[in-house]
């Protein structure tokens, strides 16, 4: 078994970090992983992605070019990354960010208000966290207390008073349908 | 029967190997001068540069590396980061120093590394044969201005103690001149300072020492020093340029 | 399970050089190599050590080259541009028998080129670089785990070669997060051990000199013979390579690092289909693994580089035209899909 990712978005909502999490879960749970990302300029230009690849089995290029589930968080994502999944494949789109539709009718797409789910929850900017839940119900691919616990881990020590929040939006982004 | 002179432990007994009147074997003798008085020759390391001075690892009697051409304040930096606790110095030329190293000798500087560089200042490029120093001066004929050095085409004279001096990290900085005995004994004088300053952990001194090269000015030794005097000295005058010794926590015997 | 860590590549290389005893890195920041200094600059004060970001390139490797004659692990980092800034420093090093590790996590080029992955500086590593008979140990990781690895194994070559090493990656390898397994840790060595360090001479010791000027030619010739008997030590004992299905493959892919992992994607879907494909991935660039390449019954060897045909001439002389050597590259920064590898796999069958 080998699933694909792509997330992509802009700068400064967690694009990498979200990517991050998935890796870390999969590398605790004894997966193979990968976590490649965008570098340099394009990343001060505003968009930013980066691409995990979860396997039981030995990873060649951590380059996906297509993708089992994109996780995507604003317009020039969605126009850049939609033909980039499988079909059959699946997005996770922000809706509260991207007001327009997938286009293609051969992939599942999952629409959900991710920043404005987030911003209820108390910080817009951790919408990724909410899709990162969503990404996590949808898949399975990594296990539940494994995204939490790796991600209680990976948080930086300035910025652990935001550990319980991002637990509740992953948590939040599980039961949203 | 008394001895009035002898040589330095700190050299070896190879033959200098300079052009005959060269100050070079002067300012040789007065660094290792320096480290049999400080009696530090087995708790130094000396830089060699690449020029007349490149030699100079075959001279000095303590370890020494050589550096590529105005590399030697960054192989210096290595050497002294690792060894915090050894005396570390370079013997650098001036279009080692000035030209091709000037980045070098800048950022050693500002780091305040606490290494000492003997800087050879003869307004010329001499192992090469001859050609034009950033450091040669207006009007000075040289194999690389046959017509001598003009403003218009070549620019100004780089004057190093002036320009290091205003820089927050040099701790001392003094210029010197290696032409009579009276500015050889205060050559001495600044080198042993120099190095002392880096012994209590001071910080980055340069002592600056106008020289001769009577080979490639085609002069007699006997002019080349007076022509430090009255060509020279007006461009780059003599004195100390800078000194933090005091603010920076160093002591000298009285 | 459990010891592994989730770093980038260029973390790797940093950590594992900290964990084999460097305690000096030079360095200056260039994409997609910063992480390298970003990493020692937060790590190695904590652990003893002297992380210093130098005025430029150049003055970084003969920071290197002063902490290597001094006795000490030492190391610095850059990306393409920056390592031909650095030739000049190699070039000396190598000819003042020093160990370093200089690690090259390359980009798009020529000139300022770009700033994604490539490998545009196989001539530069493994045929010079620099001035002057010599070469440096070139080691090229396709993982986070061997960018620790080989790491390790560079400063222990280089050591005990005397002998520059260079570890030859990539802006994929530089930023990719994988997990690995860290190396152990080792004390750093002792500078006075090394019987040719300028430590001083205290205690009696003779005096060192770090040096690479013979005015005289024939003095000069010997000290370059000597090496050379070296280089033929390493030669002989050092090469690395990894096979994948060479047994009955038809068509081999050499290819190394980066370039490497997208074909053995290609590889793995071409296999399902039951094309008879495999690799040969060479580890040690310099020197190059000719031994493997001796036992080689291909039908053809397509060279896939991220350039446009460098380690292909060495591809060729190591099979001496006994088997015909295609080529396929991307240079620029371009990283082709494993399916382009593929397809042009396929053309070869």
């Amino acid at each position: 078994m080998t699933h694909s990712i792509i997330i992509a978005g802009f700068g400064g909502q967690g694009i990498l970090f979200t990517g991050e999490l998935i890796a870390y879960a999969a590398m605790n749970e004894g997966k193979n992983v990968t976590w490649f990302p965008s570098y340099g300029p394009e990343m001060r230009g505003g968009t930013c992605n980066c691409h995990v690849t979860v396997s039981d089995t030995p990873i060649g290029t951590p380059k996906v070019e297509q993708a089992d589930t994109a996780i995507i968080f604003n317009l020039q994502a969605l126009d850049k990354f939609e033909s980039k999944v499988k079909p059959g494949g699946t997005i996770i789109l922000d809706s509260s960010n991207v007001k327009r539709k997938v286009e293609r009718t051969d992939i599942n797409v999952i629409y959900m208000n991710a920043a404005d789910e987030a911003e209820k929850i108390g910080e817009r900017l951790l919408a990724g966290m909410v899709m990162l839940g969503r990404f996590q119900q949808h898949t399975k691919i990594v296990e539940l207390d494994s995204l939490i616990g790796g991600m209680n881990e990976r948080v930086s020590a300035n910025r652990a008073h935001l550990k319980a929040i991002n637990e509740k939006m992953i948590r939040r982004g599980t039961m949203i349908n | 029967m008394a001895v009035i002179f002898d040589k330095p432990r700190s050299l070896t007994d190879v033959p200098f190997s300079f052009c005959g009147g060269c100050a070079h074997g002067i300012v040789h003798t007065l660094v290792a001068q320096t480290m049999d008085e400080l009696e530090i020759t087995d708790k130094t390391i000396g830089i060699a540069s690449v020029g007349c001075s490149v030699m100079a690892y075959n001279f000095f009697a303590c370890d020494m590396q050589q550096a590529a051409h105005g590399r030697a304040p960054a192989v210096a930096t290595g050497v002294k980061r690792v060894h915090p606790d050894r005396m570390v110095f370079t013997y650098q030329g001036d279009g080692d120093l000035a030209a091709i190293g000037t980045a070098e000798t800048i950022h050693a500087a500002a780091r305040s590394e606490n290494i000492t560089i003997i800087f050879i200042n003869n307004a010329i490029y001499g192992m090469t044969g001859g050609q034009m120093a950033p450091t040669s001066l207006l009007g000075q004929v040289t194999q690389t201005t046959p017509k001598k050095r003009t403003v218009e085409s070549q620019g100004y004279p780089l004057r190093v103690s002036e320009l290091l001096s205003t820089i927050e990290g040099s701790t001392y900085i003094e210029r010197c001149a290696a032409n009579n005995v009276k500015n050889i004994r205060a050559t001495k004088k600044a080198i042993k300072k120099a190095f002392e300053i880096q012994k209590q952990g001071g910080g980055f001194s340069l002592v600056e020492v106008l020289s001769n090269c009577p080979t490639n000015w085609v002069m007699s030794p006997k002019a080349s020093m007076d022509w430090i005097e009255s060509d020279m000295m007006p461009c780059y005058p003599l004195g100390v340029y800078c000194d933090k010794s005091a603010e920076r926590g160093v002591k000298f015997d009285a | 399970m459990g010891t592994k860590v989730l770093l980038k590549g260029n973390e790797a290389i940093a950590e594992a050089a900290m964990r084999c005893g460097c305690r000096y890195f030079f360095g200056y920041p260039i994409t997609p190599q910063s992480e390298i200094a970003s990493y020692m600059a937060k790590h190695l004060p904590a652990r003893g050590g002297v992380f210093l970001q130098a005025e430029s390139e150049i003055s970084a490797i003969n920071m290197v080259y002063g902490a290597a004659g001094s006795g000490a692990r030492t190391m610095t980092g850059s990306s393409s541009p920056g390592i031909s800034l650095k030739m000049e420093g190699i070039s000396y090093i190598a000819a003042a028998d020093i160990p370093c590790v200089i690690a090259n996590i390359q980009r798009g080029g020529p000139g300022l080129g770009g700033i994604q992955p490539s490998q545009q500086d196989y001539y530069q590593a493994v045929k010079g670089g620099g001035h002057g008979d010599y070469h440096t140990l070139v080691y090229a990781p396709w993982s986070v785990q061997e960018m620790m690895d080989l790491t390790v194994l560079s400063f222990d070559k280089s050591d005990e070669y005397r002998v520059p090493a260079m570890l030859m990656a990539d802006g994929t390898l530089g930023q990719m997060m994988e997990p690995a397994e860290p190396p152990p840790f080792q004390d750093p060595p002792n500078p006075a051990d090394k019987a040719y360090a300028t430590v001083g001479t205290e205690g009696g010791r003779g005096k060192n000199i770090i040096n690479s000027l013979y005015l005289d030619p024939h003095k000069l010739e010997e000290v370059i013979r000597e090496r050379y008997a070296r280089y033929d030590i390493i030669k002989e004992k050092e090469q690395l390579c990894e096979t994948m299905y060479t047994d009955d493959a038809e068509v081999v892919v050499a290819a190394y690092g980066s370039a490497a992992r997208i074909v053995a994607t290609a590889i793995s879907s071409l296999r399902e289909k039951g094309v008879k494909v495999g690799l040969i991935r060479p580890i040690t660039l310099w020197p190059f693994p000719q031994k493997a390449f001796d036992t080689l019954t291909a039908k053809v060897i397509l060279t896939v580089e991220l350039n446009m045909g460098q380690m292909l001439d060495d591809v060729r002389l190591a099979v001496g035209g006994r088997i015909p050597v295609e080529f396929y590259g991307r240079p620029g920064g371009v990283v082709p899909g494993a399916a382009e590898i593929a397809d042009q796999i396929m053309k070869l069958v």
